[in-house]
């Protein structure tokens, strides 16, 4: 029971002081679970970050699902998720709240007039981010453009588009 | 509807590979595109807000997007459907496939998948382009946000703040001529 209690507070820490996504919490995780709490090897922590990127879902939430799991069984695989995942709930409740009731002000329009062209350019920065390990040969590059040519283009549906890379992958490598 | 919204999170949560940026253009597809449950505009301010607060931008949005449709209901049944597949499926990992993590296959699936993010990512970007209307200065502002992302490691939390503070200044400016 204590270390699940430790575990909610580690993995609550890192939900709030983590921001910009996924990999930001890295560092953060780091310090807490191994550093401080000493529940795992680092060895054993690059193991979990590779599985996180190649599972679906947001990085934060498989790598505390995986430690919680490592840490206390599927009971700590739960608690660390929820708990990692809470503080956005409440930051985001609060937000949304706060936005719904100064919608009829002129400024909170202004104030995002301003940031939607910021969002497009953050948007395609982490494509471009994402391309500097994607992009390893000319084969990868293909595979990119038929696919934004089908969705783009063709409608074709995003998630099959995944699914059809994956078949690609193994067909060309 | 709380159900079908609770499926078409679960959907989401399943097919994104590669973290946060990697969920827009299926949200943007399942959502906007398809159930129309929130628009382009609304979408973008729901990226800005969940980029600008703690925790992993692909669950804030999920949480701000699920309040929008249907309220706290909503932002519950979002946040599950986003969250549960990771869980059950790195359970499932941690539980019985842990000793397969080195596979030819799964190394040869990711080699074409990672692409296919980039290109997602991008045709996200151009659809929202095409119907945001963006005149050529708020595209030079986007285009300006890619360089200074791409070659300064400033957070984009600072160019989030810096844009709100812009909108004000200029249509404050704009209001008084």
């Amino acid at each position: 029971m204590e270390k699940l209690i430790k575990l909610f507070i580690s993995f609550f820490k890192i939900g709030a002081f983590s921001f910009g996504g996924g990999y930001a919490m890295l560092p953060l995780i780091e310090e807490e679970i191994i550093k401080v709490r000493g529940w795992l090897t680092t060895t054993e922590f690059i193991d979990i970050v590779a599985i996180s990127e190649m599972t679906p879902g947001p990085i934060a939430i498989n790598s505390a699902t995986f430690l919680g799991y490592k840490v206390a069984g599927v009971l700590g695989s739960i608690v660390a998720t929820v708990a990692v995942v809470l503080p956005s709930f409440i930051v985001m409740s609060i937000l949304y709240h706060f936005i719904v009731k100064f919608k009829n002000t002129p400024y909170l329009e202004w104030v995002f007039t301003g940031i939607r062209p910021v969002v497009l350019g953050l948007i395609a920065a982490a494509a471009v981010s994402v391309a500097k390990s994607a992009f390893i040969d000319i084969k990868s590059v293909i595979i990119a453009g038929l696919l934004f040519y089908l969705v783009s283009f063709k409608n074709f549906n995003a998630i099959l588009g995944i699914v059809l890379a994956g078949l690609l992958g193994v067909l060309l490598y | 509807m709380l159900f079908s919204m609770f499926i078409t999170f679960f959907k989401i949560g399943a097919f994104t590979f590669g973290g946060g940026y990697a969920m827009i253009p299926i949200i943007q597809e399942e959502l906007v595109d398809k159930k129309k449950w929130i628009d382009d505009d609304e979408f973008m301010d729901a990226i800005a807000v969940a980029q600008g607060s703690p925790g992993p931008v692909a669950v804030n949005t999920s949480i701000y997007v699920g309040y929008k449709i249907k309220g706290l209901p909503g932002a519950i049944s979002a946040t599950l459907g986003t969250v549960l597949p990771s869980l059950l499926i790195i359970l499932a990992i941690a539980m019985f496939f842990y000793q397969y993590r080195e596979n030819a296959i799964i190394d040869k699936v990711f080699l074409g998948i990672r692409p296919a993010v980039v290109a997602l990512i991008l045709s996200a970007v151009y659809k929202m382009m095409k119907k945001s209307k963006f005149g050529y200065k708020r595209l030079l502002i986007s285009l300006g946000t890619v360089l200074i992302i791409v070659f300064f490691s400033i957070s984009p939390i600072y160019l989030i703040i810096a844009a709100g503070i812009g909108g004000i200044v200029y249509n404050k400016v704009k209001v008084k001529e």
